[in-house]
């Protein structure tokens, strides 16, 4: 195909597909308007879990915490750097 | 100051968004957070714009830091002022409480030592937030945890003086005085005795979480339970002296299904009908 | 010099600083643990605002792991203002710079890709394209332009994002999967419902084409070099049937 050609072709097929799209919306009429799924509100006026907060710890990440956690999934996700575990860390 | 029906209402949570627009519960008004609603458009806007077809709407903000020493945040101004021009909301409230330091948003709402300079401050902040908005705002009480040694007046007294000096209303969250008043070891009805009623315009309810603490019971105003029967019974002495006022229920965490919620609702119905009938007489 | 506020040292107290000056309590011995509510408040509430923008990072690495790496996050890029559903655009990077991290890297793609999901569910409310706009473009496709809603974005990763992410949504069953590059759309629909699509590398050229407000012709060109027979007529279609072409400003009531 020539490149006169082969842009003639695509722009057939562009024409096409945009009449049968145009089309096809048609034939759907007006998508009913759900309101969708509603991700959380973030920001309210309540206080939280009190005086005992596991998330308050002040850690620095030599700290112990980071060698105990496994990842959340049981998965393995092969990558190219080895297998997408968590890997502890030594003292840094 | 507010044109809330004086009357039940429920904080909106978008879990309930279907089963209200099911069974168009039967309710005074719907209160929402405003920060929530600062997104260009979406599922908050479309779910707002609904709501508000069929209700009553309270703006209120949680995010404003109107006790923080800092300017207040312009761009934030600009924000809920585009909000009440898109909406028209019955009433916008605020806290006395402080949420930003610097840069940063801290997302809680903070206390701050009660004295002339911080009077000036929250007074001065008042000032421009009804200058921006063009409208009068609620202030609320806040729950609190610790006291400053640097305070020189009395919550109450602060608050009336923000009242005489702005023009503005209160908004008075009952469960936050019982807690207030557990955690600092004072009587909630001598507070409650020395509140400037005649500003208040809106009545906030909501549960409490308990821990025990070497001295006593410290309490968190965690909105993550039914109103605790001596709130209940501070709620009815309020609006016996108040009359029937707006009065809401709110519950943020563990959030029940919503018929939970409209039977906490519920509960304010008597004793609004009771003040009503008092004050018709 | 005025003397600094009473808010510089209790933040600097929420942020794992003492507990600042002046601040007691009824029992003063208590002050310490009085003032931790606040504390947690902020941790908490700032932990699970970030959880809730990013909950398959969240997933993936575990509610403990979580909760232990946000108050650093925290710590490093507090929120700039109360609108939190904004926050975390440093997250990426943070993910990705962060040492006992190093054997995820796909996490910080993963993050991006949330990221642009939250953007989606909070894009602008813009009419789309009608039907008979798109019938009537069609006479001149060589000169026509579709413009995107502004929800439709395009997260290209050398890690297998959009798999990841789809095999830890609610429902979903992991699998072991092989990590390769992966290309995804992330759009909002008619219905408000935030969608994520896999991408092919022509499918990839053809919407950064459009995003680049470039005609209709030069888009599928973009595409056809990436595959020769590549039929642009079923993503036009998905593309419309989601409403993700709006409406020119003229075309606007």
């Amino acid at each position: 195909m020539t490149m006169m050609t082969r842009t003639l072709t695509l722009t057939a097929s562009l024409a096409t597909a945009m009449t049968l799209a145009a089309a096809q919306a048609h034939a759907e009429g007006a998508m009913e308007k759900c309101y969708g799924v509603a991700m959380a509100g973030q920001n309210d006026c309540a206080a939280g879990p009190g005086t005992t907060c596991a998330g308050t710890a002040t850690m620095d990440y030599q700290g112990n915490a980071w060698k105990l956690v496994p990842a959340g999934t049981c998965t393995t996700i092969t990558t190219p750097h080895g297998m997408g575990s968590l890997e502890p860390i030594k003292d840094m | 100051m507010t044109r809330l029906p004086d009357a039940p209402g429920i904080g909106f949570k978008p879990e309930h968004f279907e089963a209200i627009r099911a069974t168009r519960p039967d309710l005074g008004f719907f209160e929402i957070h405003a920060e929530n609603y600062m997104g260009a458009g979406g599922v908050p806007h479309a779910q707002l714009t609904a709501l508000r077809a069929d209700y009553a709407l309270s703006l209120h903000g949680v995010g404003l830091s109107i006790g923080g020493p800092g300017r207040l945040d312009s761009d934030h101004l600009t924000r809920l002022r585009a909000l009440i021009d898109r909406y028209h909301p019955e009433s916008f409230s605020e806290h006395l409480a402080w949420a930003s330091h610097g840069e940063a948003y801290l997302n809680d709402l903070l206390p701050l030592p009660y004295t002339p300079q911080t009077l000036r401050i929250v007074c001065d902040h008042i000032d421009e937030v009804q200058e921006r908005l063009g409208c009068t705002m609620l202030l609320e009480n806040p729950a609190t945890y610790v006291l400053f040694e640097q305070s020189t007046l009395p919550e109450t007294d602060f608050l009336a003086e923000v009242v005489k000096r702005t023009g503005c209303g209160l908004l008075l969250d009952v469960n936050n005085v019982f807690v207030s008043a557990s955690n600092h070891r004072f009587d909630p009805r001598a507070y409650l005795e020395a509140f400037p009623m005649q500003a208040v315009g809106e009545i906030h309810l909501a549960g409490h979480a308990t821990e025990d603490l070497p001295s006593g019971p410290l309490l968190i105003d965690a909105h993550c339970c039914p109103v605790a029967e001596p709130v209940w019974t501070l709620y009815a002495e309020v609006i016996a002296r108040t009359g029937p006022r707006p009065s809401l229920i709110e519950w943020d965490n563990d959030v029940p299904a919503l018929p939970v919620l409209l039977a906490e609702a519920a509960r304010a119905g008597p004793v609004l009908a009771r003040a009503g009938a008092l004050t018709d007489a | 010099m005025p003397e600094a506020p009473f808010s510089t040292a209790f933040a600097a107290g929420l942020l794992g600083g003492a507990v600042p000056p002046g601040v007691t309590a009824r029992d003063p011995a208590e002050a310490e643990r009085r003032f931790a509510v606040y504390r947690n408040n902020v941790a908490h509430g700032l932990t699970r605002a970030l959880a809730s923008r990013f909950p398959v990072i969240e997933r993936l690495l575990g509610a403990a792991f979580f909760t232990a790496l946000a108050p650093l996050f925290i710590a490093a890029h507090p929120p700039a203002s109360p609108r939190l559903f904004e926050w975390g655009a440093a997250f990426p990077d943070f993910l990705r710079t962060f040492p006992p991290l190093a054997g995820l890297p796909y996490l910080a793609d993963v993050a991006r890709l949330e990221m642009a999901r939250g953007a989606a569910y909070h894009a602008a409310d813009l009419r789309p394209l009608s039907p008979a706009a798109l019938a009537a473009l069609a006479s001149t496709p060589d000169t026509a332009r579709l413009v995107l809603h502004p929800s439709v974005q395009i997260i290209a990763s050398d890690h297998a994002v959009g798999t990841i992410w789809a095999m830890n949504q609610p429902g979903a069953a992991p699998h072991d999967i092989t990590d390769r590059p992966e290309t995804v759309a992330v759009l909002r629909d008619r219905a408000l419902n935030v969608q994520v699509w896999p991408l092919t590398s022509p499918e990839t050229a053809f919407v950064a084409a459009l995003r680049d407000a470039l005609p209709l012709l030069t888009a599928a060109q973009a595409a056809t070099r990436h595959d020769p027979r590549f039929d642009p007529a079923p993503l036009i279609g998905r593309l419309m049937q989601a409403g993700a072409f709006i409406a020119e400003p003229e075309e606007m009531p």
